[in-house]
C-alpha cells in the first residue's frame, strides 16, 4: 500500500489539498496521475474563476486518455501553475509537489471535513 | 466470383477444429424470428463480365468535348506522376496509421501534407484534411464557436451554396444560428460581400463570419477589410479558399483571417462526379486543441531515429467519446497524398503558371464574349479565373450548345433568382484558345 | 506450423537499412527518409505548363487586373525537385508502410479485406472520373445509374425502404441517421422532450459523439455477462425522453445480439428511433437483414463491407438505409429514376442491359429533408467500387462472405482459446476479443507489447485496447479473403508470443526490432506538438 502526504486531505476523485492560512493549493494525487500515463496537457482554469467543490473546473490528458479535474473545495483562483503549460510532465514526476496545478482563496475550510486524510485515501486507493 | 481463398477441404478442416457440422451452426444465435427472409441480389459476375457492365454505365455518361463548368470542382491536369504515387497499394490499402512503427509512409506523407497546407494559407497548424471543403467549413466554423465561446455564426451569400447548405445542416445540430450576409447582387454591382453590410449585421453574439476568396462567382473579395470588421465585432474570419489562386492572391494568414477552409480538389484529385475530395482546414497553434479532425506530429524513437505519430488524439472521438469536439475518426489520407504529391510535382512555379494560365484564359474567355456582343459581365468586380456572364436566352442556348458537346458553365439563377440570365463560366490551364474559339462560335449560332 | 513459416516481414530492404540501423549520434536525429522539403533545390521542376498565347494576353489585359493589395507577398514554400525525385520518395515512403496488399491485416472492427482490384479499373474509367459532380442530368445519366442500381442493391442487401449515398463516412452516417431522428420527432412534436441517446459501453466512440454533435445526450447501457445488452437495463432506461438506441450489431465484442428482437420491440414501445451501426455488416450478409428485423436506420461502411480501399485513413463512404418513417428526411439531392418501370430497369442492368427508357435525375425537392451533409452526391469514386464489388460477388458471392468470414474468426478463437483469455467463451461473428491479462498481471507484458512483438513477426497486430469493456483487449478480424494457411500461421505467431510472455518476457516488451522505426515517443509529441516541417531562415 502506498503512503500518501500526511498534511494534505484528498478527494475520492484524485484530488489534493494543502492548506496555508487563507490559501488552498490544489493538485492530483500520484495515484491518478500513475492511472493516467504520461500526461500531455493540462487545461488550467482561469485566474479569477470561482470554483466549486467537487465541480468540474478543467481536464487533463496522457497520450491516450483524457479525464476531468474536479476541485476538492471550493474557491475563487488566485494563480495557476504557469510551469505546467510548458512541462505537463511535472504532473508524472513530481505529482504533490512541482506539479501543483492551482491556488485558491480558501472559501468555507468547513469542506476539508468532507475530503479523507493520507490513510483513508491509502485505503481507497489499495 | 468471389475473392474467398477457401477449397471445400479447407472449409471443412476449420469446422472440424471449430467443432460444429456446418457453417449454419454459426449462425444459430440469430433469433429465428428475426432471420432474413430474402436476398433477392444478382448472379456473379466474373471480371470479363463485370468489366462490361462498368463499361457499360460510364458510356451511358457523356463528358463535354469543352467544358467551362466549375463551380468549386474543376478540371485541371493531373500530372502522370500523381497518380502513379497514389497507386501505390501501399498507400490505397493501408489502414489509419494507429501503428505507427509500420505507417511512417502514411504519417510522413501527411505531416509533409500539414507543412503545405501552413505555407499555402500563411497559417501554423492544418489537420490531416476532412471530409470536403464544405465539411471543414463547417467545422471550422463550430470550431469558432468554441473559441469563442458565441453561438451564432454569419456567412456572406457568395458563398457556394452548398457550402451554406452544409453548414446550416451542421449548425442544426448544436442550434447554431447562421445568419446570411447579402452579398451586392445588385444591377451594376460588384458581386462582392459588402463591408457594411457586415458591419450592420455583426454584433457580439457572433462566432465568425464565413466569407470565399475568391467568392462563388469569381470575384475577388476585400478579405482584409471583412476581417477586420469581424474583428471589430469580437468575432473571427473563417476564410474559405481556393487553393491553387493560393499562388497569386494573399494567404489568408497575411490578411488576418483567424481560420481557413478549403476544397481541396483541385489538387490533383479527378472530378469523379463529386468524391472523394479532401477538405482542408488550417488554424494558429494557439486554436489547436479545438480543432477537429486528426493530427500527425514529429516525435523520435529510443534510437534517436526521427518518426512520425497521429498525436493530440485526446481531442477525438474515440478518447473523449460525448465530450469530442467532432465525431469524425477519418481524414481523406489518399486524397491528401495526391495533394501532397501535386503540390511536389507542379512546385511553386507550376502552382503559379496554373494560377496565371488560369485567370488569363477566364480575362480572354470574358473578353471575347463581350468583343462578339454575345455576353456581359454581370458584376463589375475583379475576378480570378471564373466570371458570371449575363445573356440572353442564356436556359435555352445552355441546352443547345450542351446538345453539341460544349458545356457552357453552371447556370446562376437555380441558386440566385436574382441572377436570371447569368452562367458562372470558369477556365483552368487546359481552356485553350480553341476551346473559347468555339464557345464564341456555338453561341453567335444559337442566337 | 512452425515459427520459420511465417509470413515474411512487408517491409523489404531497399537500401534503408544503414540509414535506420545506425542513427547518427548527437542531437541530430537519425532519418529514415528525408522530408520532401530538404530535397528541395531552387530552380529545379518538374511538371510544367504551356504559356499562354499573345492572342490570350492581349485580351486578357482589358479586363478588371487583380488589384495590387489582393495580391501574395511572400510565396509559398513548396518544394522544387524533379519527377524521378519526387517518385523516388513517395516510393521509398510506401515501403515504410504496411498494407493489405502486403500481409494478413487481422485489424478488429476494421475489415481489412483484400480490396479487388478491377474495383479499381472501374473507378477510373473516363466516363466516371471525368464525370462533373454538377454536370446537367442529360450527360450523367451512367453516374446517376449507378447511384441509382448501388442504393437499390443496398436496400436488398439490408432490408431497408430507401437509401441515401451521401454521408462521407460511416461517422457522417452517424450524423446524418440522428439529423434524421430528430427530424422525425419533431414533426411528431416529439423534438423538445425526446433528449436522450442510449449507446451500449462497447459502442464505438463515434456513437456518443454524434449524438453529442446533434445536441443529444448520451446514455451509457451496460452489457450483460454474454455481451450483449443488458435488456433490464435497456428497459429502464428507455422512456419518454429517449430519442434513440444506436447499437451496433453484432457487437465490437464480436458477438451477434441474441434478443435483438426482443431489444427492438422495447425500443418502438418506448416511441424511439432503432439505429443500428453497420460497421460490422460483413459478418451478416445474407443472414441478418436490419431493415426487415425492425430497424430504422443503419449506415453502411463501403470501406468495409463492400472492399473500397482503406488508403491509410479514408476517403471512406457511410451511406444511410432507413425504413419509411424516416424516409422523408433523407438529405438531399437523392438520385431518382423519374421515367421508366423500376422493376424493368433493374432487371436489365442485372442482365447488363441498358433500357431505352429509363431516365435518372437528381431530385432536389425534399421539403422535409435534413439538407446537405456534404458537397453533392457523395463520395461517388466509392459507389463506383462498391458497385463493381457487389456486382463480381452476386447474391451467392455475397453470403459467402459473411460465411467465411465468420468461419475464420471462429477458427482462430478455436485455435488461441489456451493461449489469451477469453472473456466471452461463445460463438463469435467476424470478429473475436481475447484479452491479454493473464500475461499481463502474470508475467508484466501488456497488449501494447504483444502487439508490438506481432510486427517482429511481419503481421499487422489487431485492434488493441478496444472494446474498453475488455481488459488488455485483442480484437482480431481476419475477414473472409485470408487463406487458411495465413490463418494457421498467424496462430503459431500468437502462441509463441503467448510462450515467450511466459518465458522470456523481456524478448517481447524489446519489441519492435524490426521496423523502420522503433516505439515513438507519443508523450514527446502531444506535449510539444510538432505538427509542420520548421524552415530554415534562408529558404525562400
Amino acid at each position: 500500500m502506498s503512503t500518501y502526504p500526511d498534511d494534505l486531505r484528498y478527494s475520492k476523485e484524485h484530488e489534493w489539498v494543502r492548506v496555508d492560512g487563507e490559501t488552498a493549493t490544489i493538485g492530483i494525487t500520484k495515484y491518478a496521475a500513475d492511472e493516467l500515463g504520461d500526461i500531455v496537457f493540462v487545461d488550467l482554469p482561469q485566474v479569477g474563476a470561482s470554483l466549486e467543490q467537487f465541480g468540474s473546473f478543467g481536464v487533463v490528458e496522457s497520450v491516450k486518455a483524457v479525464s476531468d479535474l474536479y476541485a476538492p473545495v471550493s474557491g475563487e483562483v488566485t494563480e495557476v501553475n504557469p510551469a505546467l503549460s510548458g512541462q505537463p510532465e511535472l504532473l508524472n514526476s513530481d505529482p504533490f509537489g512541482e506539479g501543483w496545478i492551482a491556488r485558491l482563496t480558501l472559501a468555507d475550510p468547513a469542506q476539508l471535513d468532507e475530503l479523507l486524510d493520507a490513510d483513508g485515501y491509502a485505503q481507497l486507493t489499495a | 466470383m468471389t475473392y474467398s481463398p477457401h477449397t471445400d477441404a479447407d472449409r471443412e478442416r476449420m469446422l472440424a477444429a471449430i467443432g460444429v457440422r456446418s457453417v449454419d451452426d454459426l449462425f444459430a444465435d440469430i433469433p429465428a424470428a428475426v432471420r432474413a427472409q430474402r436476398f433477392d441480389l444478382p448472379t456473379p459476375l466474373v471480371e470479363q463480365q463485370v468489366r462490361a457492365e462498368l463499361g457499360r454505365l460510364a458510356s451511358l455518361n457523356r463528358i463535354p468535348e469543352v467544358s467551362f463548368l466549375g463551380a468549386g470542382a474543376y478540371r485541371h491536369l493531373i500530372p502522370a506522376v500523381v497518380w502513379e504515387v497514389i497507386g501505390r497499394s501501399e498507400f490505397a490499402t493501408s489502414y489509419t496509421p494507429y501503428q505507427p512503427e509500420v505507417s511512417q509512409g502514411t504519417l510522413q506523407s501527411i505531416y509533409e501534407f500539414q507543412t503545405l497546407i501552413c505555407e499555402l494559407t500563411g497559417m501554423e497548424v492544418a489537420t490531416a484534411s476532412h471530409y470536403d471543403g464544405a465539411t471543414a467549413t463547417a467545422e471550422a466554423a463550430l470550431m469558432a464557436c468554441r473559441l469563442t465561446r458565441r453561438n451564432r455564426i454569419a456567412i456572406s451569400s457568395a458563398v457556394h451554396p452548398q457550402i451554406r447548405r452544409v453548414l446550416s445542416t451542421y449548425c442544426s445540430g448544436p442550434g447554431i444560428e447562421v445568419v446570411e450576409v447579402p452579398a451586392d447582387l445588385a444591377e451594376g454591382g460588384s458581386g462582392l460581400t459588402s463591408v457594411a453590410a457586415v458591419e450592420s449585421v455583426l454584433d457580439d453574439s457572433f462566432a465568425c463570419l464565413v466569407a470565399q476568396q475568391p467568392n462563388f462567382f469569381g470575384g475577388v473579395e476585400p478579405m482584409g477589410d471583412l476581417a477586420d470588421a469581424a474583428h471589430a465585432a469580437g468575432a473571427q474570419l473563417v476564410a474559405v479558399v481556393e487553393p491553387t489562386s493560393l499562388s497569386l492572391l494573399e494567404a489568408p494568414g497575411a490578411y488576418g483571417a483567424d481560420l481557413v477552409a478549403a476544397e481541396g480538389q483541385p489538387l490533383g484529385i479527378p472530378l469523379s462526379y463529386g468524391g472523394p475530395y479532401v477538405g482542408l482546414m488550417a488554424a494558429p497553434m494557439s486554436a489547436v486543441r479545438q480543432m477537429p479532425g486528426r493530427l500527425v506530429g514529429g516525435t523520435h524513437d529510443a534510437e534517436g531515429r526521427r518518426g512520425y505519430v497521429l498525436t493530440l488524439q485526446a481531442r477525438e472521438q474515440h478518447i473523449r467519446r460525448e465530450k469530442a469536439a467532432s465525431n469524425i475518426c477519418t481524414n481523406q489520407a489518399l486524397c491528401a497524398l495526391a495533394a501532397t504529391a501535386y503540390l511536389s510535382a507542379v512546385g511553386p512555379q507550376g502552382l503559379r503558371e496554373v494560377a496565371e494560365l488560369s485567370t488569363i484564359q477566364a480575362r480572354h474567355l470574358a473578353a471575347e464574349l463581350e468583343r462578339a456582343g454575345l455576353a456581359e459581365r454581370r458584376f463589375t468586380a475583379p475576378y480570378f479565373a471564373e466570371v458570371a456572364m449575363r445573356l440572353p436566352d442564356a436556359e435555352r442556348r445552355h441546352a443547345t450548345l450542351l446538345e453539341q458537346g460544349i458545356l457552357a458553365g453552371h447556370p446562376l439563377w437555380r441558386d440566385y433568382p436574382e441572377l436570371d440570365g447569368t452562367l458562372l463560366l470558369a477556365a483552368t490551364e487546359l481552356t485553350t484558345d480553341d476551346d473559347i474559339d468555339r464557345l464564341v462560335t456555338a453561341l453567335a449560332a444559337s442566337r | 506450423m512452425s515459427v520459420a513459416e511465417r509470413p515474411a516481414p512487408p517491409t523489404d530492404a531497399s537500401g534503408r537499412g544503414a540509414a535506420f540501423a545506425s542513427p547518427e549520434g548527437g542531437e541530430e536525429l537519425g532519418v529514415v527518409e528525408p522530408l520532401i522539403f530538404e530535397a528541395s533545390r531552387a530552380g529545379r521542376r518538374a511538371v510544367r505548363f504551356p504559356d499562354a498565347s499573345q492572342r490570350a494576353r492581349d485580351a486578357a489585359d482589358g479586363q478588371p487586373p487583380l488589384p495590387a493589395w489582393a495580391q501574395r507577398g511572400r510565396p509559398a514554400r513548396l518544394p522544387e525537385v524533379s519527377e524521378l525525385d519526387l517518385l523516388r520518395h513517395f516510393n521509398r515512403l510506401a515501403h515504410l508502410n504496411y498494407a493489405i496488399d502486403l500481409n494478413f491485416y487481422p485489424l478488429g472492427s476494421c475489415t481489412m479485406k483484400y480490396n479487388p482490384k478491377v474495383n479499381e479499373w472501374a473507378a477510373r474509367l473516363p466516363g466516371f472520373a471525368e464525370s462533373h459532380p454538377l454536370d446537367p442530368d442529360a450527360i450523367a445519366q451512367g453516374s446517376l445509374a449507378l447511384e441509382w442500381l448501388l442504393a437499390e442493391l443496398l436496400k436488398e442487401i439490408s432490408g431497408f425502404e430507401a437509401v441515401s449515398l451521401q454521408p462521407a463516412a460511416g461517422a457522417q452516417g452517424e450524423l446524418t441517421g440522428l439529423l434524421m431522428t430528430r427530424a422525425y420527432h419533431r414533426s411528431r412534436g416529439e423534438g423538445e422532450t425526446r433528449t436522450k441517446v442510449l449507446v451500449p459501453d462497447s459502442a464505438h466512440g463515434t456513437n456518443p459523439a454524434t449524438a453529442s454533435m446533434v445536441g443529444y445526450q448520451a446514455v451509457t447501457i451496460r452489457s450483460n455477462d454474454h455481451g450483449g445488452i443488458d435488456l433490464e437495463a435497456l428497459r429502464a432506461a428507455l422512456g419518454a425522453d429517449v430519442a434513440a438506441l444506436m447499437i451496433t450489431n453484432p457487437s465490437t465484442l464480436g458477438i451477434f445480439e441474441d434478443q435483438i428482437d426482443q431489444v427492438l420491440e422495447a425500443v418502438h414501445d418506448a416511441g424511439a428511433i432503432a439505429y443500428m451501426d453497420g460497421a460490422n455488416l460483413n459478418a451478416i450478409l445474407g443472414r441478418f437483414r436490419p431493415g426487415e428485423a425492425g430497424f430504422d436506420v443503419m449506415h453502411f461502411n463501403l470501406h468495409k463491407t463492400f472492399s473500397t480501399p482503406h488508403g491509410g485513413g479514408g476517403p471512406g463512404a457511410g451511406p444511410v438505409g432507413v425504413s419509411s418513417r424516416l424516409e422523408p428526411f433523407l438529405p438531399v439531392p437523392l438520385p431518382v429514376l423519374v421515367n421508366g418501370d423500376p422493376d424493368e430497369v433493374r432487371r436489365n442492368a442485372w442482365a447488363g442491359r441498358s433500357t431505352a427508357s429509363a431516365r435518372f435525375a437528381l431530385d432536389h425537392d425534399r421539403p422535409q429533408s435534413i439538407g446537405k451533409v456534404r458537397m453533392h452526391t457523395g463520395n461517388f469514386g466509392m459507389f463506383v467500387r462498391a458497385y463493381t464489388y457487389i456486382r463480381s460477388n452476386g447474391g451467392a458471392g455475397l453470403r459467402t462472405v459473411s460465411d467465411d468470414a465468420v468461419l475464420a474468426a471462429n477458427y482462430l478463437r478455436i485455435g488461441l482459446a489456451d493461449a489469451y483469455e477469453l472473456p466471452y467463451d461463445r460463438i463469435c461473428k467476424h470478429e473475436v476479443v481475447f484479452s491479454g491479462r493473464r500475461q499481463k498481471r502474470q508475467h508484466g507484458v501488456t497488449t501494447l507489447d504483444i502487439a508490438k512483438a506481432i510486427l517482429d513477426a511481419g503481421v499487422h497486430p489487431p485492434t488493441v485496447y478496444f472494446p474498453l469493456i475488455v481488459e488488455e483487449a485483442l480484437m482480431i478480424e481476419p475477414t473472409e479473403t485470408e487463406s487458411v494457411e495465413t490463418l494457421d500461421a498467424f496462430i503459431a505467431i500468437m502462441r509463441d508470443i503467448a510462450h515467450r510472455a511466459e518465458h522470456d518476457p523481456e524478448s517481447v516488451r524489446r519489441s519492435p526490432v524490426s521496423t523502420p522505426v522503433g516505439r515513438l515517443d507519443e508523450a514527446s509529441a502531444a506535449r510539444r506538438p510538432d505538427l509542420r516541417h520548421a524552415f530554415e531562415a534562408g529558404d525562400v
